[in-house]
């Protein structure tokens, strides 16, 4: 919880070499035995927690006394308000009564859509899944579709068009910018400049395409913080043209990542996710598992599951792929650096022995030269069109972003640029500063923003107009591998927006709305006859059917011509959009801001990320505030210790410190941009203390398990998380059930009961798929109207996250492996939980699960105390937001809004299971396996987690449990949880292995 | 010294304290019939509506069918209650100027949905679903009465969940075979418990009665 700051690293990192702390840990805290873990450990809710926000004095204890007693009695008082039914007037096409409907839709970032179904409710979005027929997801989702829906029903959008700050009207906007166009069109386009996002829709692209027909003078520029800069100059360095590049991960056995994240963030990651974790399943009796192999400078979703990881500075990333190049005998100026040790030789080797079934990846932060090396190594290997397929660039205006941005504001500053119209985005806090942005912005004449927020940018310019959300408009964009991704709005506008198509078709002198606009390109490109038809089924579908066409492709750059670069001393700073709100673009999503970030598991704040050694080396304490200076600016920020961060770097994320987010975003963290340089890291950075602290929140000590007693030293190490390599899995498959003997059955208090007659509800997590996202907390989040609580709530451990991944680590701080474990609701058949509510209101049904009855319960947190797991919530206060009306649209009826006073937890999805239940016993039959996803299960990129009925021996969820590598958490209580994990296997590469 | 009470005090200490005990007892019994009681039910108390539409009149007068207006009620969880342009599918042709009707035809011609006030209004934590209610036997007349008795709509029963589960505990009593749900005039025949085993035996009807089938 709250800075580290009892913390002693020296004494940590001895405990560690002699081995005498526990095997897997999780955090500095818990190595460091802080009384304030303790704290965590042995309760609930910590004890030193202070529950009422005013200090209690005497005089409003006697009113809070007086106030109880004269309530107490008049509670159950009140009356049934009295209801409206407001039936239609005339039933909508489709209409379904309260059965929910499903669109296909996308969900855009850095400009590349994942394809999504969307849960509507008599016209409410409210959920959004992955569409399973969509090649960029296959069912899974990630955090940010999934966030998208508060999103859009956020109160702190943009509302009206303004002008100069005041309330103006569409209409004078359109008015206005008729005059412009006229006035740009008389000199062909001259000063006439726009700014997108990373574009790769069609029709947007073919409607900016028209305007700079029309006015050839004029320029589109691109700037996207989140769009793979580096991959396509990287591409044009290797190709000789901008191409857009995808992998086919499932097909690879060795896979060798140069600081890429590609399994979290980015197109294609759900997709991704999908397919590595189907490599890292056990098969009977032969070798499948794939082997990772990770060089990176932060710890990352991705480098949980590798086999083996390489803690590098960012510069020296190009040195590994240069040595790695060299030593496969590509023409690449060699690299000077001789510390990767067995490294280059041992990696080359395997790479060399899975000719056309490897794969390097580069990572978006890494420069043009290092990922025109990883082509040449993977056309070197044979591996271009089987595992990575390399076709014409996706994007609409393919550009160096970094060099595009800085030419505008060279024309801003020159006076060239005299309307700058700004579609989308945040360019004027999302700028390095080493670009002046800002200042050159404001030089230019006529600036027209269109941004779903008032944002720093908006609140700049002459004109700002709301922007219709993904959700509330028509579109297209492309996903990974270059299908097109249908994009039709779940709803109207709330407030009105305006889509970048209709400024851009308004621009070329042609004003339609959206639909007609986006309709109108279609019927041109597709031209068919029947092009109705097929626009439906597109629509159902979610996109038009295939990829982009993968193309033979030769390395024709000369790479040996590019020398190079040097490895500066000192310490480095690399910027990196957040895990979870980006580059800024969620600052105002409440969920992305109370979801623990994937590695540090803190929340509401941004820090200066460094290695433990590190900071003893500098002399700097966790939550100590340090001044980060770099090439003379200068920012303020706590630094947080992260085991396996590269020495001598740190990392800080970008997306914070904003000034005009919203209610939940602006003034949180600290603003990384202030300093940053273009380019993704800066060198020779330097580091000073200021002498303050600062409270950061992070969940990693919350929940945490007893891993063993003192009274039973035996216990020391109860093996929550089990580990083992593929070969020992295959010479022995219960290597994992000898870690932990688990007390027989029978040996219990507990009334046998039968659960054979009907269901047995039963979930199965494979450890070997998790990487720890997250996507399962927030789908958790939105399916069962789980509100957020803030930071302060969550200091004291009172996150209400239903399902929350534990990450536990091995080794040392200088590169400690990482395991994420996500952690429900047992469903005990024997629950510590139920005999101690005194009123019933937690109990079980004969399909096993774990009931909790809102109404019945009183708030004794009996129940919490008593559970093993530390899984079950209690609303400390009036957590859910009752008040703000925009917010009701996104609740899911089928799930009650909790109130003050009452325990909650997960319900395997009761609502899912009903309606499964119902609509099987309509048609005289069983629910089907497969038939019920649970809300975590159904967003799982990985498929990590299963849900079925563990009587059904035929279900995948009965297998699963059959397996040898399937234990239960804590197991030697007794309590016989339904919820179930799988082993970790890895495969460790036997050479690296021997160190 | 002279005793503080009289001889009488023992009687009156005996009876005060059957007359607490009494009073104890009458007070819960009190509480108890108050709580079922129509006012605090709700039951039997016909709610002013934008129209007043007669059940008596269009179910037993005209022999519409349930479903007619309620037309999801074999489909979803709610029963559906008829659009404007259900009403008007009769009603641009008959009473087309009766004044009771205005309120229908100013819906019709504005757009503006009729708001009707929700009769059976169960608690928000409550989620019924009639599709399979009507799939297992049970027919509308056992939980809203009968309604072609009605001129306006009222409820018939409490919806407490002792009622619920009166029935999920014996739906012996109350199921019928499945033809016969949306017959209001249908009487359980003298030999209900035997039918019943059987339809529920055939019907496969499962008595549910943990919390999470009504809560969630």
């Amino acid at each position: 919880m709250s800075g580290n700051n009892q913390i002693d690293i020296g004494a940590i990192r001895e405990r560690l070499a002699t081995k005498s702390g526990p095997e897997y840990w999780r955090s500095l805290e818990e190595l460091a035995e802080t009384p304030e873990f303790q704290d965590y450990l042995e309760n609930e809710f910590p004890q030193a927690s202070t529950d009422w926000r005013q200090p209690l004095n005497r005089r409003n204890l006697l009113q809070l006394m007086g106030a109880s007693l004269g309530l107490a009695g008049l509670t159950a008082c009140t009356r049934q308000p009295l209801e409206k039914i407001v039936p239609y007037v005339k039933p909508p096409e489709e209409f379904s009564g309260n059965v929910p409907l499903f669109f296909a839709t996308g969900h855009v970032q850095g400009g590349y859509a994942t394809g999504i179904l969307v849960e509507s409710h008599q016209g409410r979005p409210t959920k959004a899944e992955g569409n399973p027929e969509h090649p960029g997801s296959l069912g899974g989702s990630d955090v940010f579709s999934q966030a998208s829906l508060l999103g859009m029903y956020d109160p702190d959008r943009s509302q009206d068009v303004l002008k100069e700050g005041l309330s103006s009207t569409p209409v004078s906007f359109w008015a206005a910018l008729t005059v412009l166009r006229e006035q740009h069109l008389a000199k062909k386009g001259a000063g006439l400049r726009i700014l997108t996002e990373n574009v790769t829709s069609p029709s947007l692209t073919a409607a900016l395409r028209t305007v700079l027909e029309q006015m050839p003078e004029a320029r589109w520029h691109v700037y996207d913080p989140m769009a793979p800069d580096g991959a396509r100059e990287g591409a044009r360095l290797a190709f000789g043209e901008p191409a857009s590049c995808y992998y086919n991960v499932k097909a690879a056995d060795v896979i060798v990542t140069l600081d890429s994240d590609f399994l979290y963030v980015g197109a294609g990651s759900v997709r991704y996710s999908r397919d590595f974790a189907e490599r890292r399943r056990p098969a009977e009796g032969r070798k499948t598992l794939s082997r990772l192999y990770s060089a990176e400078v932060t710890p990352t979703v991705t480098s949980s599951l590798s086999d083996h990881r390489l803690p590098l500075k960012s510069a020296e990333i190009e040195h590994f792929a240069r040595a790695l190049a060299t030593k496969l005998g590509i023409g690449v100026a060699g690299s000077s650096v001789s510390s990767f040790g067995k490294w280059v030789d041992t990696v080359a080797a395997d790479l060399q022995a899975h000719q056309g079934s490897s794969l390097v990846v580069a990572g978006d932060h890494q420069p043009p030269i290092v990922h025109a090396i990883a082509h040449a190594i993977n056309e070197k290997l044979g591996n271009i069109g089987k595992t990575a397929m390399v076709a014409d660039s996706f994007e609409g205006n393919p550009v160096s972003h970094d060099a595009s941005l800085k030419q505008l504001v060279d024309e801003m500053n020159s006076g060239a640029a005299e309307t700058v119209i700004v579609l989308g985005g945040n360019p004027v806090y999302t700028a390095p500063a080493d670009l002046g942005f800002k200042e050159a912005f404001l030089k230019v004449k006529n600036r027209i923003h269109l941004g779903l927020y008032n944002d720093e940018t908006g609140s700049l310019c002459h004109w700002h107009v709301p922007e219709a959300h993904t959700l509330e408009s028509w579109g297209d964009a492309r996903s990974y591998d270059g299908t097109v991704t249908l994009i039709q709005p779940l709803i109207e506008p709330l407030y009105g927006g305006k889509t970048a198509l209709e400024i851009a078709t308004a621009l070329g002198g042609r004003q339609a709305t959206n639909h007609n606009a986006w309709k109108r390109f279609w019927r041109a490109r597709v031209n068919a006859p029947d092009f109705e038809a097929r626009l439906q089924k597109a629509l159902h579908d979610g996109m038009w059917e295939g990829a982009a066409p993968a193309k033979a492709v030769k390395v024709t750059g000369n790479l040996g011509a590019v020398a190079a670069s040097a490895i500066p001393s000192g310490l480095e700073v690399s910027f990196r959009p957040d895990p979870t709100i980006l580059d800024g673009r969620y600052a105002n999503n409440g969920w992305l801001q109370e979801l623990p970030k994937p590695v540090t598991k803190t929340v509401w704040d941004n820090a200066v990320l460094m290695n433990p050694l590190t900071a003893e080396r500098l002399g700097i304490g966790p939550s100590d505030v340090v001044t980060l200076k770099v090439g003379g600016k200068s920012v303020n920020g706590p630094v947080w210790l992260v085991p396996g961060q590269a020495k001598d770097t740190v990392t800080v994320h970008l997306g914070y410190g904003r000034s005009r987010a919203g209610k939940a975003g602006t003034g949180v963290g600290f603003n990384a941009n202030s300093i940053r340089t273009t380019g993704k890291w800066a060198d020779s950075a330097e580091i000073a203390k200021t002498g303050n602290t600062y409270k950061m929140v992070s969940t990693q000590t919350h929940g945490g398990l007893l891993q063993g007693t003192e009274m039973d030293i035996e216990a020391a190490n109860r093996k929550l998380v089990r580990v083992a390599s593929e070969e020992e899995y295959l010479k022995e498959p219960h290597v994992f059930r000898h870690m932990w003997e688990a007390p027989p059955a029978a040996l219990t208090l507990y009334q046998p009961y039968d659960y054979s007659k009907t269901y047995a509800w039963g979930m199965v997590i494979d450890l070997s798929a998790c990487h720890g996202c997250g996507a399962c907390t927030l789908a958790c989040q939105a399916e069962n109207n789980i509100p957020v609580v803030g930071k302060e709530e969550v200091s004291r451990g009172r996150e209400m996250h239903w399902i929350r991944v534990d990450r536990y680590h091995k080794g040392d701080f200088a590169n400690p492996a990482a395991y994420s474990q996500p952690l429900t609701c047992m469903h005990c058949e024997n629950a510590p939980c139920e005999p101690v509510c005194p009123v019933h209101a937690t109990m079980h049904n004969d399909e096993g699960i774990n009931q909790m009855v809102y109404n019945r319960c009183v708030g004794t947190r009996y129940c919490s105390n008593n559970c093993p797991y530390k899984v079950r919530r209690f609303n400390f206060f009036l957590y859910a937001d009752w008040d703000t009306k925009s917010l009701h649209g996104l609740r899911n009826p089928d799930v009650t809004v909790r109130s003050r006073g009452v325990m909650e937890k997960c319900t395997l999805c009761t609502q899912r299971i009903t309606r499964a239940k119902i609509e099987a016993e309509k048609q005289d039959r069983k629910v089907r396996d497969g038939e019920i996803l649970t809300a975590c299960q159904q967003a799982c990129p990985t498929g990590a987690i299963v849900f079925g009925d563990i009587n059904d021996r035929a279900a995948k969820v009965a297998k699963l449990r059959a397996e040898a590598r399937n234990y239960g958490l804590l197991e030697d209580l007794n309590t016989k949880p339904r919820v179930t994990y799988l082993a970790r296997l890895q495969n460790p590469n036997p050479e690296l292995e021997k160190g | 010294m002279a005793q503080i009470f009289p001889p009488s005090s023992n009687t009156v200490s005996k009876v005060s304290i059957v007359a607490a005990l009494l009073a104890i007892g009458g007070l819960g019994a009190a509480v108890f019939a108050i709580n079922k009681s129509p006012f605090v039910a709700r039951t039997k108390i016909p709610f002013d509506q934008a129209v007043p539409f007669s059940h008596k009149h269009h179910v037993a007068g005209l022999g519409v069918d349930c479903r007619y207006c309620h037309n999801t009620v074999e489909r979803t969880a709610t029963a559906g209650m008829p659009t404007t342009e259900t009403c008007m599918s009769c009603h641009s042709m008959i009473w087309t100027n009766a004044p009771m009707l205005e309120p229908v035809r100013q819906s019709w011609a504005t757009g503006k949905s009729l708001e009707w006030t929700r009769v059976h209004d169960l608690p928000g934590f409550v989620y019924f679903n009639h599709s399979i209610h009507v799939k297992g036997g049970i027919g509308c007349s056992e939980c809203h009465g009968r309604v072609d008795q009605m001129p306006l709509m009222y409820q018939e029963n409490t919806l407490y969940m002792e009622w619920c589960l009166d029935c999920h505990r014996n739906p012996e009593m109350r199921i019928r075979p499945r033809d016969k749900v949306f017959d209001m005039t249908y009487q359980h025949p003298a030999n209900q418990a035997e039918l019943g085993a059987k339809l529920v035996a055939e019907y496969k009807i499962q008595k549910y009665t943990d919390c999470y089938t009504c809560h969630r």
